[in-house]
């Protein structure tokens, strides 16, 4: 029932045998070819630029007010490519084998390998588009290590990666916009995927989409011979998250009601270095990067309630307990490792700040031992503890500036002086649609890339690897997978927009919209997502078990109810509405919601991000149970709170499982 | 720190849509904490609002952490607040205390036309792009990025130009509403990269008539635009491409 469609052969070679072999389309054809993106992120800019470049006739969509803003502008640290400049011994098979494990042996290996494979065109890419990428003295670039490897491989701009390799995504889309290739429809959102049966093949196949016009409330029809969605992650369910406000899983969503197989949904990523929540008014939560903690280390008291000072806390009675637990990996353990271990030390009564609930990243080992060194460049002999810390500074702030900065704007401390407080908070779904070795979903001419999907990372993302896993989808995968789809398409004339898919599905979506407005009940949508965040957050978070999970299974269930019977939403359906447009995301957040917990109670071991406590070694650590859970899980929707799984068997050729170990 | 909670006067910028007229109105706010962000306080309103079956306030806003320059507030008559390089989203209520009467604006430019209250139209600056604000290099094209050694200090500064976010704030802060900044940060960016070279005088003479075609004032210097940057993008930028304006209008070959 699932084929994944993984080339036969060699791991090393399937992609080079892919390519080697999938369908072509010539020029004239893909002129007549339209391809519709949703979401401007990586993804979604990289795979319009490349398919417009290429010549197809492309549409993108995004429900910003200008592609640029999509929310991987907001990744700090870097992007994971292969290159070994460091001759530190890296090489696409490390790559390779480092995110298999990272990712708690639940990825693919086929598109895992194939990712490492494409990851050193990414770079040349970007460079060549202008990426100001950091260089060394010498003009060549930078790179810097990452949780969870123990090579160089991160290539970064400052802390400001995602922004600037999505600005050169964007200005690629921009320049195919002004070539004509591209039309781009901004503040515009979808809200429903068009089927319509091939008469050829007999298939229901993905031909359009539906959207609402964010100004005008006017809702469209869109053609395409295929449809990508790159419309990112679901972390939102949680109401707080690092996720931007407007991130929603709305067009992944729709088209998993319309038939697209949800994958692997309960597999979300908790980031250890964000900071701590201060009030109930708070409406998101902001990461710090993990660079930070190359030179930042993690600690708590040694005693519990500790109310003194971090200062006041003397060496010998602070607990680095990353560096205590893990000795090989220390504060650079993978992600899912690092925020358990922080969950685990405030639950029993180790945590600082006034909510108790965050750990110290401190700062004072990195400026002294840097500013040691710069004095020895500088030729300074025996320098004072001021001349020392002045260097040091100088050499931490270039590095973590603009990071730093950000802190003390948002606590009003200043950490350079005082150790930053963190705590773990929702920032990845590895989990998406189900997708083939082509990206597609299964539905036939639907495809998802990016975050959407649920294809690289297994059951954890390795740091560095959401920008790598989003521009490979769209600048080296898609253009070829997609063509072995649309080789077969070349006589398909575009479908007109009267078509009876059309106009049922556009009449559903209105349907939707009048149904929420004239609810016309009591209480906010913002109260309703607060809530449901509470319920996720509280049993389908860091650590969950089967009570749990049933009881949240039956409390969305009742919120889900509530929120049908009595949502206030204001204003009208026809002018700008962003109190509508959250309501539309809000209800599919809830329903969401219901399949995470399903499928986290389906999965009875601990993997990766996903910690069930029934599953667990003596000493506290995830324990996987290959025999029983060594697939992926693919949902089918059947009707409201209705699923059946389907199982994708994972088999490991190469990089055998073993229990992760960071000892 | 001590945190505290405030009462507060605010004064909208209220506007249906882009027909419409629109008009100041006053809110009064109460026991906000000064741990709130600016937007968080603007949320409680709207909650309120809501309740009261009221119109919420309509603004742009997206990552909230001061990366994604869609949030767009003037505030007491500068844009995103008092603070200094800062988004209206890092913007934090502390820098407020009780009793304080606060005005918010949208940003204020013809060629940022009001869409809804505080929300305005800025694609203006994607068609800037698509005059020439890229390198023009397909997929697959490029060679080993450590073939071409780009001096630290020019990729620097080329870093520091393409920090800017694209959110307004120096059109909305100059009198004479000029793009220039914004067009400066591009155009200094790729003009200071090797791999813009090939394009460096055609890049510079579209994206500038493409500016004044949108209706941007002109720049008469007086560095509002460079106060106001939530990146800090320096006018030095300005004077950059001015220069390189001159010299591709002296020397392009047509």
């Amino acid at each position: 029932m699932l084929n994944s469609k993984i080339p036969a052969g060699q791991l090393d070679l399937k992609w080079t045998d892919y390519k080697g072999h999938c369908k072509l389309v010539n020029p004239a054809n893909k002129r007549k070819l339209e391809v519709i993106i949703v979401g401007t992120g990586l993804a979604g800019a990289s795979a319009a630029a490349s398919l417009g470049e290429l010549g197809y006739k492309v549409k993108a969509f995004c429900f910003q007010d200008s592609p640029r803003r999509a929310h991987s502008i907001a990744a700090q640290g870097g992007i994971n490519a292969a290159k070994n400049y460091q001759n530190d011994g890296d090489s696409v098979f490390r790559l390779f084998y480092d995110t298999i494990k990272g990712g708690d042996y639940r990825a693919r290996e086929a598109n895992v390998h194939r990712l490492a494979e494409v990851s050193a065109n990414i770079i040349d890419q970007c460079v060549a588009q202008g990426v100001p990428l950091a260089r060394e003295y010498g003009g060549l670039l930078s790179n810097r290590s990452f949780g969870g490897t123990q090579v160089q491989r991160t290539f970064y701009a400052a802390g400001q990666t995602g922004q600037q390799l999505l600005i050169g995504a964007y200005q690629a889309l921009e320049r195919q916009v002004a070539l004509g290739n591209v039309t781009m429809y901004t503040r515009h959102e979808m809200l429903d995927i068009v089927m319509v049966k091939d008469e050829k093949s007999g298939q229901d196949k993905c031909r359009g989409i539906v959207v609402r016009n964010l100004i005008t409330g006017e809702l469209e029809r869109h053609f395409g011979h295929a449809v990508l969605l790159c419309s990112g992650g679901y972390g939102n369910v949680f109401y707080l998250s690092t996720n931007a406000m407007g991130s929603n899983v709305t067009a992944a969503w729709k088209a998993h009601r319309k038939g697209a197989y949800f994958g692997n949904p309960c597999y979300t990523q908790i980031h250890p270095t964000c900071i701590p929540v201060s009030g109930d008014h708070q409406s998101k939560l902001t990461l710090m990067s993990e660079s930070l903690r190359n030179d930042g280390r993690i600690w708590v008291p040694k005693k519990q309630g500790d109310n003194r000072k971090p200062g006041d806390i003397p060496e010998e009675e602070r607990d680095y307990y990353l560096e205590r637990r893990y000795p090989a990996f220390g504060n650079l353990v993978p992600r899912d490792v690092a925020s358990r271990a922080a969950k685990e030390r405030c639950d029993a009564g180790y945590g600082v700040g006034s909510s108790k609930q965050a750990v110290y990243l401190d700062y004072a080992n990195a400026i002294e031992r840097y500013g040691k060194i710069e004095c020895g460049k500088l030729g300074i002999t025996n320098p004072s503890k001021e001349v020392i810390r002045k260097h040091g500074l100088d050499v931490v702030k270039e590095k973590y500036g603009n990071l730093f900065d950000m802190y003390e704007k948002i606590t009003g401390e200043n950490p350079y002086e005082v150790p930053m407080r963190i705590y773990p908070a929702v920032h990845y779904t590895m989990g998406g649609l189900w997708v083939d070795y082509e990206l597609m979903t299964s539905i036939p001419g639907l495809y998802a890339l990016g975050e959407a999907n649920f294809s690289d990372h297994g059951a954890n993302r390795l740091g560095a690897s959401a920008l790598m896993q989003g521009l490979a989808d769209g600048y080296f995968v898609i253009p070829y997978t997609i063509g072995n789809y649309l080789a077969d398409e070349i006589s398909t004339k575009a479908i007109s927009l009267d078509h009876p898919a059309f106009v049922e599905t556009e009449k559903a979506v209105r349907d939707r919209i009048e149904k929420l407005m004239s609810i016309k009940g009591s209480q906010s949508v913002e109260s309703f997502h607060k809530r449901l965040g509470k319920i996720m957050w509280d049993k389908c978070g860091m650590a969950r078990n089967a009570q749990g999970l049933q009881e949240a299974i039956i409390e969305i269930q009742q919120l889900k109810k509530e929120f049908w019977s009595d949502v206030r939403i204001p204003g009208g359906i026809n002018e700008m509405n962003p109190e509508l447009d959250k309501a539309n995301r809000v209800a599919d957040f809830i329903e969401l919601g219901e399949l995470m917990c399903k499928d986290a109670l389906n999965r009875n071991e601990s993997c990766g991000g996903h910690f069930r406590e029934e599953s667990q070694t003596d000493e506290g650590e995830a324990k996987r149970d290959d025999s029983k859970f060594q697939y992926v899980s693919a949902w089918e929707f059947k009707g409201e709170s209705d699923w059946q799984l389907h199982r994708e068997e994972l088999i490991f050729d190469v990089a055998k499982p073993t229990q992760r170990s960071y000892k | 720190m001590e945190h505290y909670t405030m009462n507060l006067t605010l004064k909208v910028w209220r506007q249906k849509n882009s027909q419409e007229q629109g008009r100041f109105e006053t809110y009064q706010v109460s026991d906000i904490s000064s741990e709130m962000s600016f937007l968080e306080m603007i949320d409680v309103l709207n909650e309120r609002l809501i309740k009261e079956g009221k119109d919420p306030i309509a603004f742009d806003h997206d990552c909230r952490e001061g990366i994604c320059g869609a949030c767009s507030m003037y505030i007491n008559g500068r844009p995103n607040g008092p603070w200094h390089a800062n988004t209206t989203c890092q913007l934090h209520m502390r820098a407020y205390k009780d009793g304080d009467t606060i005005v918010v604006e949208p940003w204020r430019a013809n060629s940022f036309p009001v869409i809804k209250d505080l929300v305005v139209d800025r694609t203006s600056f994607d068609r800037i792009v698509q005059a020439g604000g890229y390198i023009s290099v397909n997929t697959g094209n490029a060679v080993d990025a450590n073939a071409m050694l780009i001096e630290k200090d020019k990729a620097d500064a080329a870093f520091a130009a393409a920090a800017c976010i694209g959110c307004g704030a120096c059109v909305a802060a100059c009198k004479n509403s000029s793009a220039m900044l914004f067009l400066s940060a591009k155009v200094s960016h790729l003009a200071l990269l090797p791999q813009g070279e090939p394009e460096r005088k055609s890049r510079v003479l579209n994206m500038v008539h493409q500016m004044d075609k949108e209706g941007f004032g002109s720049c008469t210097f007086t560095e509002a635009c460079e106060a106001v940057c939530p990146k800090e993008i320096s006018v030095t930028n300005i004077s950059r491409l001015n220069k390189e304006y001159m010299i591709a209008g002296l020397t392009e070959e047509k």
